[in-house]
């Protein structure tokens, strides 16, 4: 059988590289000393999820390192090997790889394998180096299994979240290896749940009996802090009423035998693992020596095969819905649908109780004592069928604990996972969002020009009419708010991606530097949060490198030898501003000046700090002593001033030697309005970028002057800048022709400054920024169009290309 | 079935055997015609927004529903019929493979479907409008109709729509 997969592919990708994120979050928050257990967990879900998902897709590169990973991560969540500082880094460097095998999965170009295999390697040394004897162990776990039957966690455990009540189960925990202290901590730990009472029995193995509303995961989660899960049986004594529900609750399940023929043992454990996704599964080997594996899920046949076929060719698998060994399965059949109708539990597959066919006194020891306690009302006839199940099916049901476990574990995740999706987001197109926006910006124009006619109307003869029209307009307002809205991120998603960073360069320049961020709730429209990533970056290392000192240095000038580095965004008016500030050494004002000069850079002393700042951004500036593969070669600050102009954002630097140096960003909240001045031009109107403009101004006769009997200048304040004359720019007809009738606006783009002669001004207004392109083709001058509130079309200015047209075109110039 | 139904179904099948449906435009003497399907809506002349630097054919760009569109005045380009605008002046707004641009033409008059065997070829004349633009001319009750592929003029160089990359 064969499903289309690709239409899956992005979504795995996406859900993936949450994933990875969430993990790495996790991992940089993670305490050494004592790691919460919640977020191994949570790691550890992670690495399954992706784990999963990768061996869905075939990437069976990213299944190897997240399957190592995984085995790592599940030793240390269970206490069996202590968190490092090294485990980190190899997670950390783990994720990367996985980044990397994702990107490559992704673009469909190659990654490098060698990164690769030496992560894998030293995950493995990992697992491997502590766990040798540990591995061992768990062979004989299960080869002895027969003489430790209590080493397991019962089938119906796993299936216990499909139930949901609130009733109060009464459970029967039994505990193997446990000494004094710990049965006595763990006793506390359960009286968290419900009443317990615990008591030894004569197999050394202790029992407890909790009166409960949790499920048994909620148990074996308290338990494995003080014991091993593989150490845990729990079982449950319940009254009728709950049993019956549990019974429908089964009734939905089917059994499945998957039957292969040949199966090496490797392959057999990963069978039962991969099926326990499904459902419960129980193992046993056929008298004809092939393998079956008795799956009880309520997944279809196809899912089944579509599993197996990672490990078993699908033509090699038999399913079937009868056990071929018929006299085993008569025997199975019997006793637990007994189980169902009569006990409420053992959805399936009849118990391996803790009773154990090889010591007999032991086995009737612990029935006497379940009758004792009377907790197992109503079963006490059924005790000795039980038993006798028991005693002949726990030969071939050995080997069901492992799958078992791993059901509990899946479940969990995957209930897990699909509850936060589920309940927290929905994924959409980004271009469904965009169409909605466009449509709402219409409405809002339409809506405007029917509140213009409106307003020439009679406002006596319509007072209904004017008042529903106000009471439109507010809600296009709500609305169009909303809408847009829909496209905000929060600041969170670019400043999670720092620490990690942050902490990689301290490490690798002997640095010691912590690392705070301030407003991670502040949103901002998903283009520009995406490309403002690159700019912040590269503000943070240069913090790092440059600003932030070595601890040696930081002692000597009395400050603490951890530098701080805070990242912070909010909103001020209708932008954001994103500042990231470090406390170190500030900018040098003579050493920027002598670099400025050594690049031929016009300078002179008088300059104020804030020019000074200012020149850092010019290409090929860098004032580093010594250039390191973080930051130095001078490429960067320039590039840094560039992105962030281009969002139409501005950067500004304030510094001070010996405290620190903070650059602050400011952006427009969203790239599709644009704060605009809109200026009159003939019958023209053009909007201007409100965040270009510097001053306007009406000049006077006496201010402008004239270079060469030709081009035309105006003394701002001692400061000469070239007139634009507009029409003629644009060759457009207009009455006033000279820039004494009509009003110059003074203009800054890419640190060039010139006066845009124009009729007048019309007014300030927020505007809709509509590609030209789309229809038409891009015209010299003119950066997009807009609609206005009367639905005529005004053009947007490209303020920076009318700079250089205004310089190039001799045309240009007024005579 | 009722009558008009059944004519309809009628029109249906002649049109899909062989046969195509034009919309024919008048530019001063002439009559020219165009694929119904290249053409989104008809409307008359608004108020455009003049773009600097650009031919005097191009007249500008109007707001469609919140799409900006250039409005080209074919009468201009290829120096056809006098130059006014007024409540008659009809717009024919194209949808040329996603692209929309309007244009401006004498008047609309029919909707025609035309055989193939209708559709004569061109010969080799001086024209405006390059005769590689020019589908083919069909002849119908005495008239002639000048079949253009408005899409390959819409987007030819001298059009100066779109943005050509430099050869």
């Amino acid at each position: 059988m064969s499903i289309d997969m690709s239409q899956f592919y992005q979504a795995f990708f996406e859900e993936a590289e949450e994933l990875l994120a969430q993990a790495e979050h996790l991992l940089l928050d993670l305490n050494l000393e004592s790691p919460d257990p919640e977020d191994l967990n949570a790691i550890f879900r992670a690495a399954h999820s992706i784990k999963g998902g990768a061996a869905t897709f075939g990437m069976t590169d990213m299944a190897e390192i997240t399957h190592v990973l995984e085995n790592l991560l599940d030793k240390i969540r269970k206490n069996e090997m202590a968190l490092t500082a090294d485990h980190v880094d190899v997670f950390l460097a783990a994720k990367d790889v996985l980044n990397s095998q994702l990107e490559g999965h992704r673009s469909g170009t190659e990654v490098d394998r060698s990164i690769e295999e030496a992560v894998k390697e030293r995950l493995k040394d990992f697992y491997e180096g502590q766990a040798t004897p540990k591995v061992s162990e768990n062979k004989v776990e299960e080869t002895s299994e027969r003489e430790k039957p209590v080493d397991k966690v019962s089938p119906e455990t796993s299936s216990q979240p499909k139930v949901k009540e609130t009733l109060i189960h009464n459970y029967r925990v039994e505990i193997a290896k446990l000494n004094d202290k710990d049965s006595v901590n763990l006793q506390e730990e359960l009286g968290l749940l419900g009443e317990v009472s615990h008591k030894r029995l004569q197999n050394g193995n202790v029992e407890y009996l909790v009166k409960t509303e949790d499920d048994p995961e909620t148990i074996i989660t308290i338990c494995t802090f003080i014991v091993e899960p593989e150490d845990i049986t729990i079982t449950e004594a319940k009254d009728a009423s709950s049993a019956k529900v549990e019974a429908v609750n089964t009734m939905n399940l089917e059994t499945f035998y998957v039957v292969v023929e040949s199966l090496d043992e490797k392959d057999i454990a990963n069978m039962k693992s991969e099926l326990a996704i499904l459902g419960e599964v129980a193992y046993s080997r056929l008298p004809n020596g092939s393998h079956e594996f008795s799956l009880k899920t309520s997944d279809g046949q196809a899912e089944i095969i579509s599993i197996c076929s990672f490990i078993v060719a699908p033509e090699k698998l038999k399913i079937s819905n009868t056990s071929t060994d018929e006299s085993r399965a008569k025997k199975e059949d019997k006793p637990s649908t007994n189980y169902i109708e009569e006990d409420g539990f053992g959805l399936f597959e009849p118990l391996p109780e803790p009773v154990n066919s090889s010591s007999e006194p032991l086995k009737s020891e612990s029935v006497k004592e379940a009758k004792e306690d009377g907790l197992q009302e109503g079963s006490k006839d059924k005790m000795p069928a039980e038993v006798k199940t028991n005693q002949e099916v726990i030969p071939a049901k050995t080997e069901v604990v492992p799958p078992a476990k791993a059901a509990v574990t899946a479940k969990k995740e995957t209930e897990k996972a699909g509850s936060n999706n589920e309940n927290t987001s929905i994924r959409v197109g980004i271009e469904k969002v965009d169409q909605l926006i466009n449509l709402v910006g219409e409405l809002v124009i339409t809506q405007a020009m029917i509140e213009q006619r409106v307003s020439k109307l009679d406002p006596i003869q319509n007072e209904d009419l004017v008042n529903s029209i106000g009471q439109l307009t507010r809600n296009t307002r709500d609305l169009q708010e909303a809408v847009m809205s829909i496209r905000m991120m929060p600041m969170d998603y670019v400043f999670s991606r720092f620490p990690r960073m942050v902490r990689d360069l301290a490490n690798k320049l002997n640095k010691k530097v912590e690392f705070v961020t301030n407003g991670a709730a502040t949103e901002l429209d998903k283009g520009l949060i995406e490309r403002i990533i690159d700019p912040l970056t590269h503000l943070v290392r240069n913090s790092i490198d440059h600003g932030i000192e070595i601890p040696e240095k930081r002692k000597e000038s009395g400050k603490s030898e951890v530098g701080r580095l805070a990242l912070s965004a909010s909103s001020r008016g209708g932008n954001i501003v994103i500042e990231v500030s470090d406390d170190g050494a500030g900018l040098n004002r003579e050493r920027i000046l002598s670099k400025a000069r050594q690049n031929g850079l016009p300078v002179n002393e008088n300059m104020t700090d804030n020019e000074v700042w200012q020149l850092i951004f010019a290409p090929g500036f860098s004032t580093a002593e010594v250039v390191t593969d973080v930051s130095g070669r001078g490429v960067g600050m320039d590039v840094v001033k560039r992105n962030v102009s281009a969002m139409g954002g501005s950067i500004d630097i304030r510094s001070a030697p010996g405290y620190g140096t903070t650059m602050s960003i400011s952006l427009p909240l969203t790239l599709a309005i644009l704060d605009g001045m809109s200026i009159s031009l003939g019958a023209s109107i053009y909007v201007v970028p409100l965040n270009l403009i510097v001053e306007t101004m009406q000049p006077k006769m006496e201010d402008i002057k004239t270079v060469t009997g030709e081009g035309l200048m105006i003394n701002v304040r001692g400061e000469y800048l070239p007139i634009i004359p507009l029409y003629a720019l644009f060759n457009q007809d207009t009455e006033i022709m000279h820039p004494t009738e009509g009003v110059l606006v003074i203009l800054e783009a890419e640190g060039k400054k010139a006066a845009l002669f124009v009729d007048g001004l019309v007014g300030q207004q927020q505007v809709v920024i509509k590609s030209l392109e789309t229809n038409f083709k891009k015209i010299q001058g003119v950066s997009g169009a807009t609609i206005m509130g009367d639905g005529s079309v005004a053009l947007i200015l490209d303020v920076p290309a009318i700079i250089k047209m205004g310089q190039n075109n001799s045309q240009g110039v007024y005579q | 079935m009722s009558a008009a139904t059944e004519l309809m179904n009628k029109e249906s099948i002649e049109a899909s055997a062989d046969s195509r449906e034009f919309l024919t435009f008048v530019l001063g003497e002439e009559s020219y015609g165009l694929e119904i399907l290249k053409v989104q809506e008809i409307r008359g002349y608004d108020a455009v927004t003049k773009i600097a630097n650009t031919p005097d054919f191009i007249k500008g760009v109007v707001n469609l529903r919140g799409r900006i569109v250039p409005i080209v005045d074919l009468r201009i380009k290829f120096h056809l019929g006098r130059v006014e605008y007024n409540e008659f002046t009809v717009v024919i707004i194209l949808n040329l493979s996603g692209r929309i641009v309007g244009i401006v033409v004498d008047g609309v008059s029919d909707v025609m479907n035309l055989q193939s065997s209708q559709i004569r070829s061109v010969p080799d004349i001086v024209s405006s409008i390059d005769t590689k633009y020019i589908t083919g001319l069909a002849s119908v009750e005495e008239k002639m109709f000048i079949l253009v592929d408005i899409e390959q003029l819409m987007n030819s160089h001298e059009m100066e729509l779109i943005d050509h990359v430099q050869s």
